[in-house]
């Protein structure tokens, strides 16, 4: 049976072969309308693929990995991740390739084609979700696209697929992806059209852009719009956008380019253009007995069909479904310039304002109604920047994850997060802490007299060079008693910070992994896999990539900074409550709840349960690679840091940015949230040390002081002896 | 009783065929079995599996390298008694450094593709299991033995 087939070679009954869109296609074909000239690779050369590499297999055992109710969204990216980079980088069977390689080369020649997803249940009535799936344009030469059917395939199990994993059927076993390989047609204009409104069943609607769709889909290009009276077909309305820019076809796919003039002056239909686009999109609409969202494009006064699919409406109308919101952090790059201008020109320079205004009104002179009144406006100061955290600070997160895939699509790496090592060489505020607290411990390593006076709990009368540098610290970071950065006097005694400081001193500093240079090479690599004016491309994605890392870490601390004024003034007002009653006060600490540290965390593990079995092996996500042992400390809560020793192995909930200070003192790092982007993961990559997250119940089945070995290759914690002798921390991102 | 060819043939149709084997170790006179991906020799003379180093039957390899394969067709049903056949190997395990792993696990991994991930794994070693013996039940109870050494 052939592995490629023409849409004339299709049957009724073929459409598990071909898939939705192609069965379309075929349909679309069969009614008379034009369509481009299209070749269908079947669902059995996908199965082919798979099994006959193994590759079924090992997404199976990646999918396995952790229960999938257990998993955040950003562990489900991570695992959409590898298995696309399973897909680049699987080697074909010789056979297989040569056969795709004869028929594509054969039929396309060197001309330019789009590579589209067609999964047997896409575009079905019951489950049309656009979008799950990828589809590139613009591709030409066999070889080209041979690797964009390969991420077709891989986009089968994006991190969309698998949010929605339920309601479409994924299942490894059966399903299956066709791809449609389709010339490209460069459209003078372009645009999709609803043959129903979904919300107002007697109209339909027209978008359209000057140029390619591509725009228009991804909602980058704002598109002209009719509205049409589905009974009398007349235009009941046109809104017109501002038109600035239109993609066209670029090296390798599209580019965003600035509209000329002579087309941004007028629309990319005519009346009559728009009543040729309704009247074929309402023939189809006929033709498939169902409203129909058709994508058509223009060029010289052809118009072409690309496709047409039955309307439904993505997500389920539930409100607790966060499945939609998590999508919408898929940025465009231009969307992502757009936000880094937004957030390093006014956001956080408005935060360090807000921050520094706060710390100087002076709490202590405040009539108890002032200080109530102070705290309320401080609380809602916070409030309003938690709030801009969720709403530009976590989408711009997506700019690490947008430069990981071009990073992976370009160096197709054996280690599809090999992009995370090449961003460690970024300078982070949490960073700038630990090196600010290395420095403090040298001295006191160097200082025998000052190192006992430490140990003897006397910080009074310290030499003026040290006091200043450790006020300095303070001022700026506060002093590692509370869960807020920049926060102080949360325990009473010996500040934690001195506590710290001395185990720092006791044993030789941690060796920074950006001295040897793997960073940098990683960056010429990446760079010089592009050419011509695609390396600024690159040069320009990076930084940007580089400015989203730097962020991940440093909005905590800038949040916190906030926070941290908060919490100042709740804990003058704890003080004075504890000399003597005041309504005001007692009254709007009861309103604002304040708990420190709790605006922006992700939900806490589930409660500990009793578990009569033993735990010996727990496997999680290898986050940071090379193996250590040593003795767990399980931190329950922040005031439990400052007890760390050096050589301990981390085990915690969720590494926040607040905790990073003792990650140099620590031979590994476990914890329960999940993610290869998350601060325990990236911190830990800093500083060289073995990483594993996504561990469920890690704080429960692991005790402190149990004996573990933490396998950052492998994913693997054991708790108990290990026949292995790991004497120190191994690893192979080393110099 | 068939000939070595014969009995020969019969193992490497069953290894071709199995994927998994039951692996037998012990430490400080404690037994211990656990399931291996496993893949033999052309010549037969020895198993191969891969292991983290981290686990007890790498403990117990290293405490003592005596080991007993279990490898078998059974599929969990009435007519295995009389179809099934079992065999163990009796032999001493190392772990297959150098050139030579690289040779092996590009062996062993052609037999087990999906687990190229773990099997590269800096933590994990392949361990080889120089065979001294095979025991072969076939038809119940009918058992053969085919000692390598001698």
């Amino acid at each position: 049976m052939n592995r490629i087939i023409s849409l004339k070679e299709i049957h009724a009954d073929d459409r598990p072969r071909v898939g939705g869109k192609a069965y379309a296609l075929w349909r679309l074909a069969n009614g008379g309308f034009t369509i481009p000239d299209t070749l269908c690779v079947t669902s059995d050369v996908y199965r082919e693929f798979v099994s006959r590499t193994g590759l079924r297999e090992r997404m199976l055992l990646e999918l396995h990995r952790k229960d999938f109710k257990e998993m955040r969204w950003e562990e489900i990216w991570d695992c959409a991740t590898r298995i696309r980079n399973m897909f680049l980088t699987q080697g074909f069977p010789e056979d297989l390739y040569q056969d795709l390689q004869k028929n594509l080369q054969d039929h396309f020649q060197n001309r330019s084609v789009a590579v589209r997803s067609s999964a047997p249940d896409e575009d079905d009535a019951r489950s049309s979700f656009a979008g799950l799936h990828a589809s590139y344009i613009n591709l030409s030469g066999a070889a080209a696209i041979i690797k964009h059917i390969r991420l077709v395939w891989a986009s089968l199990w994006s991190d969309a697929a698998l949010l929605y994993r339920q309601e479409i059927g994924l299942d490894v076993e059966k399903s299956a992806m066709a791809v449609v390989v389709q010339e490209t047609i460069a459209g003078d204009c372009s645009g999709v059209a609803f043959t129903r409104d979904p919300n107002n069943s007697r109209q339909a609607v027209i978008e359209s852009v000057h140029g390619l769709n591509q725009g228009l889909v991804d909602g980058e290009i704002e598109p002209d719009r009719w509205m049409i009276d589905r009974e009398s077909g007349n235009i009941v309305r046109h809104t017109q956008p501002e038109r600035r820019h239109w993609f066209i076809p670029g090296r390798g796919g599209v580019d965003r380019a600035a509209l000329p003039d002579e087309k941004a002056g007028r629309p990319p239909l005519s009346e009559q253009t728009v009543k040729t686009v309704w009247a074929t999109a309402r023939k189809a609409e006929k033709y498939f007995q169902a409203p129909q969202d058709v994508e058509w494009t223009y060029l010289e006064k052809r118009l072409t069909l690309l496709q047409s699919r039955p309307i439904t409406t993505l997500g389920s109308g539930n409100t607790e479904d966060q499945r939609g919101w998590y999508l919408s952090l898929h940025r465009s790059f231009d969307n992502l310039k757009d936000l880094r201008r937004k957030i390093e020109e006014e956001l956080i320079p408005a935060m360090v304002d807000v921050a520094e205004k706060l710390g100087e009104k002076d709490l202590s002179g405040l009539s108890e109604a002032a200080l109530a009144a102070e705290i309320r406006r401080r609380w809602e100061i916070n409030h309003k920047w938690v709030n801009v955290y969720w709403t530009d600070f976590i989408p711009y997160a997506h700019g690490v994850r947008l430069f990981g895939q071009v990073y992976n699509d370009a160096v197709q790496p054996k280690d599809p997060h090999e992009f995370i090592d090449l961003l460690t060489d970024t300078d982070m505020a949490s960073l700038a802490r630990n090196n600010m607290l290395l420095e403090l411990a040298a001295i006191i390593r160097h200082n025998q007299i000052l190192k006992q006076k430490l140990k003897q709990g006397d910080d009074t009368d310290l030499d003026p060079g040290f006091k200043s540098m450790v006020d300095a610290f303070i001022e700026k970071f506060g002093d590692l008693s509370c869960a807020v950065t920049g926060g102080k006097d949360c325990v009473l005694g010996t500040a934690p910070l001195f506590r710290l400081l001395l185990e720092l001193s006791e044993h030789p500093p941690p060796v920074s992994m950006r001295k040897g240079g793997r960073a940098k090479r990683l960056q010429e690599n990446f760079i010089n896999s592009f050419s011509g004016q695609e390396k600024d491309g690159a040069c320009e994605l990076l930084d940007l990539a580089r400015s989203s890392y730097r962020l991940r870490d440093d909005d905590n601390i800038y949040l916190g900074r906030i926070e941290a004024r908060l919490l100042a003034a709740v804990q003058e007002a704890k003080r004075r409550l504890q000399e003597r009653p005041a309504e005001a006060l007692q009254s709007v600490l009861e309103e604002i709840d304040f708990k420190e540290g709790s605006a922006i965390q992700s939900s806490p593990a589930h409660a500990a349960g009793k578990y009569p079995l033993q735990a010996r092996q727990l496997t999680g996500q290898p986050s940071g690679p090379g193996i250590s042992k040593g003795k767990a400390r399980v931190i329950m809560h922040h005031s439990e840091l400052a007890d760390f020793k050096s050589g301990e192995i981390l085990v915690c909930d969720a590494v926040d940015p607040n905790m990073t200070f003792v990650v140099p003192l620590a031979a590994a790092v476990v914890e329960r949230r999940g993610g290869m982007l998350i601060h325990g993961a990236i911190i830990a990559r800093e500083y060289g040390l073995p990483c594993i997250t996504g561990v469920p119940d890690a704080t429960t089945l692991i005790k402190t002081g149990d004996d573990i070995t933490v396998d950052g290759y492998l994913g693997i914690v054991t708790i108990g002896e290990t026949g292995e002798s790991v004497t120190k921390k191994e690893n192979d991102n080393g110099p | 009783m068939e000939t070595q060819e014969r009995f020969r043939k019969r193992l490497a149709d069953l290894f071709n065929s199995q994927k998994l084997a039951s692996l037998s170790t012990q430490k400080n006179g404690q037994p211990y079995a656990s399931l291996v991906a496993f893949h033999a020799a052309d010549d037969l003379k020895q198993l191969f599996f891969v292991t983290p180093k981290t686990t007890r039957k790498f403990a117990n390899l290293r405490a003592d390298s005596r080991v007993a394969v279990m490898v078998n067709n059974s599929a969990n049903a009435d007519s295995d008694f009389h179809k099934a056949i079992s065999v163990t190997a009796v032999g001493t395990a190392h772990e297959v450094t150098g050139t030579e792993k690289e040779r092996v696990l590009s062996q062993y991994l052609a037999k087990h593709p999906y687990l190229q991930d773990f099997a590269r794994a800096k933590t994990c070693a392949l361990v080889g299991v120089r065979v001294a013996s095979y025991y072969m039940v076939r038809n119940f109870q009918n058992v053969t033995e085919w000692h390598i050494s001698s």
